[in-house]
């Protein structure tokens, strides 16, 4: 889909990255967009004015600061607009990990009084070890859990709410079982009892609607919705006081101190703009690959589906096959040229599979099998074909070389 | 990540499978932890009346680096006579991979303690005397395994497999 041409005049504008050889790779399939996506041709084209020839600082008051400035608050309009948020609510950071920290640890930072945080068993690491850190720090925190679908019970949220309760923080989505989480019924109750509400967006930002009028703070990352690595943004509700993470020149409201990644920003405002105008086509393009998938892949032996059959993201599923190791399936698919991942345990230190699918009580012999498959805008039909159709023989391979034998 | 050799012996692996007429098996890993290996020895004396692994396969269940681990083992075992099998290490099985990742390490280890563990119950099975070393190891695997077995109690006893 996408053609040489289309990337020409970077390769005559720069001559210094050429990228035919990428451009030729045309038989390698990405299916592992939740790990991060190929940035749009038409985010790329907006970014590359702003390396060498509007190259300003934002902070600068000459026609380059002027320049770069213009740029930034264009794109802080456009991604507030995606939101329905002011523009002033949306602080720029180097990504959704730096963004989930701000939340997090600005907050607890500007409240010490309040010293417990509530937030779920499945988080990402970049929620989850920020509240281990604050655990250390003197802060209480509840990890609350979820059913076998990887849904979290929005009474549970309640039931945890005490007094000195700061702040709940659940992802919207979850980056490697697809779940899509309660976020309405649990921001209401954090209402209710006066509770502060940070949603990790990062999976689940132009894919599903998201209920701004409940929600105070939401970490987004460019480069999973087809833009650059590098950047992100944190949606802070108005009034809502952060200790900044960052010291320095005071940029971004004071939140977020340093000189502002203009290219990546204007990136990711693009990537925005393309994936909200675009949802209509390709949310449910990406929910039909889904369900195909499932339909196939279930119908193998020995495999389950791990999440939630139809209150998923559309981009995200994960299956687990019986009698083989994970690690050993993704490597024998990317030598077929298909990239996926897993959630085994075998790249981690403790020897543990995913925090993800021991939460939602996976066996463990099963949860040493899974594979993510994760698509994207870019994902077309023939590539789910083609997965589709090495993937029972890869998968019988490699049961009959282990010990555990399961009926073909 | 891996070596050359690592992805070589993962793509094609040599002697993979069950033996149908082994001598013993050595199994170990735990299935928690994500890597299980089932080696098979066939000992058969030579010319010269020495007893030497004269066949050798294995089941792997775990990583890359597991399956490369068990290939290679079986390619340094084969054809060694028994006092030479016992000797290898999983220093030497990491060595001919060309190395492997620090955190994969394990899968080395775990590819070793398997043979250590046949040639251990194929000498029990036939009544004989088991040198120190070989003893010495299978106790520290007995205990290994039987730890983690207590580690992951909780979650075992949840499981359906």
């Amino acid at each position: 889909m996408r053609s040489p041409q289309m990337y020409a005049h970077l390769i005559n504008r720069t001559n210094l990255v050429d990228l035919r050889p990428v451009m030729e790779m045309t038989t390698r399939i990405y299916l592992d967009n939740s790990a991060t996506t190929p940035v749009a041709p038409q985010v790329l084209e907006a970014m590359l004015p702003y390396f060498s020839e509007l190259y300003g600082n934002a902070s600068s008051l000459h026609g380059f600061g002027q320049e770069a400035h213009a740029a930034l608050d264009e794109s802080r309009e456009a991604i507030a607009e995606t939101l329905g948020a002011d523009p002033s609510e949306i602080i720029f950071t180097a990504g959704a990990t730096e963004a989930d920290n701000l939340a997090i640890k600005g907050l607890a930072f500007a409240n010490p009084g309040k010293r417990h945080i509530i937030t779920t068993a499945i988080e990402h690491d970049a929620v989850l070890s920020t509240c281990r850190w604050l655990e250390t720090q003197g802060r209480e925190v509840t990890y609350v859990g979820v059913d076998a679908n990887g849904r979290v019970d929005p009474r549970d949220i309640a039931k945890a709410i005490r007094e000195d309760t700061l702040l709940v923080s659940v992802m919207a989505g979850n980056n490697e079982i697809g779940t899509i989480e309660p976020i309405e019924e649990i921001g209401e109750i954090c209402r209710e009892h006066g509770v502060l509400f940070h949603i990790d967006a990062v999976q689940a930002y132009g894919k599903i609607p998201l209920p701004l009028e409940v929600i105070d703070l939401l970490s987004v990352s460019a480069h999973k919705i087809s833009g650059p690595k590098g950047v992100g943004f944190l949606y802070v509700r108005k009034g809502i006081k952060l200790t900044p993470v960052l010291h320095g020149g005071g940029h971004e409201r004071g939140l977020r101190s340093g000189t502002e990644n203009i290219p990546g920003v204007v990136g990711m405002a693009a990537a925005a703009r393309l994936a909200f105008s675009e949802m209509g086509e390709v949310v449910p393009r990406l929910s039909g690959y889904r369900e195909r998938l499932i339909e196939s892949i279930t119908a193998l032996p020995g495999t389950r589906l791990n999440g939630d059959r139809t209150d998923s993201l559309p981009h995200v599923s994960n299956f687990s096959f019986a009698g083989i190791e994970g690690e050993s399936l993704v490597m024998r698919l990317d030598e077929h040229g298909i990239a996926t991942s897993t959630g085994s345990a075998c790249s981690s230190p403790n020897l543990e599979p995913s925090h993800v699918l021991v939460a939602i009580g996976v066996p463990l012999t099963m949860a040493h099998g899974s594979l993510r498959i994760s698509t994207g805008r870019q994902t077309t039909s023939e590539e789910i074909d083609a997965l589709l159709a090495v993937l029972p023989s890869v998968v019988k391979d490699l049961r009959a070389i282990s010990p555990f034998k399961v009926v073909q | 990540m891996y070596t050359e050799k690592v992805i070589e012996h993962f793509r094609h692996p040599h002697h993979m499978g069950k033996l149908d007429d082994y001598s013993a098996v050595g199994k170990v890993g735990n299935i928690v932890c994500g890597d299980v290996m089932w080696l098979y020895i066939k000992v058969e004396n030579d010319e010269q009346g020495r007893e030497v692994i004269s066949d050798i396969s294995w089941e792997t269940f775990g990583c890359t680096a597991a399956i490369a681990t068990s290939s290679m083992v079986s390619d340094i075992a084969k054809g060694k006579t028994i006092d030479q099998a016992i000797a290898i290490t999983n220093r030497d099985v990491a060595a001919e991979l060309g190395g492997l990742p620090p955190i994969k390490m394990h899968c080395s280890a775990l590819a070793a303690d398997a043979l250590n563990e046949a040639i251990y119950s194929y000498l029990t099975e036939q009544g004989r005397e088991i040198p120190t070393a070989l003893s010495k190891r299978h106790e520290h695997i007995a205990k290994e395994i039987a730890s983690l077995e207590e580690r992951y109690k909780a979650f075992a006893d949840k499981e359906e497999l």
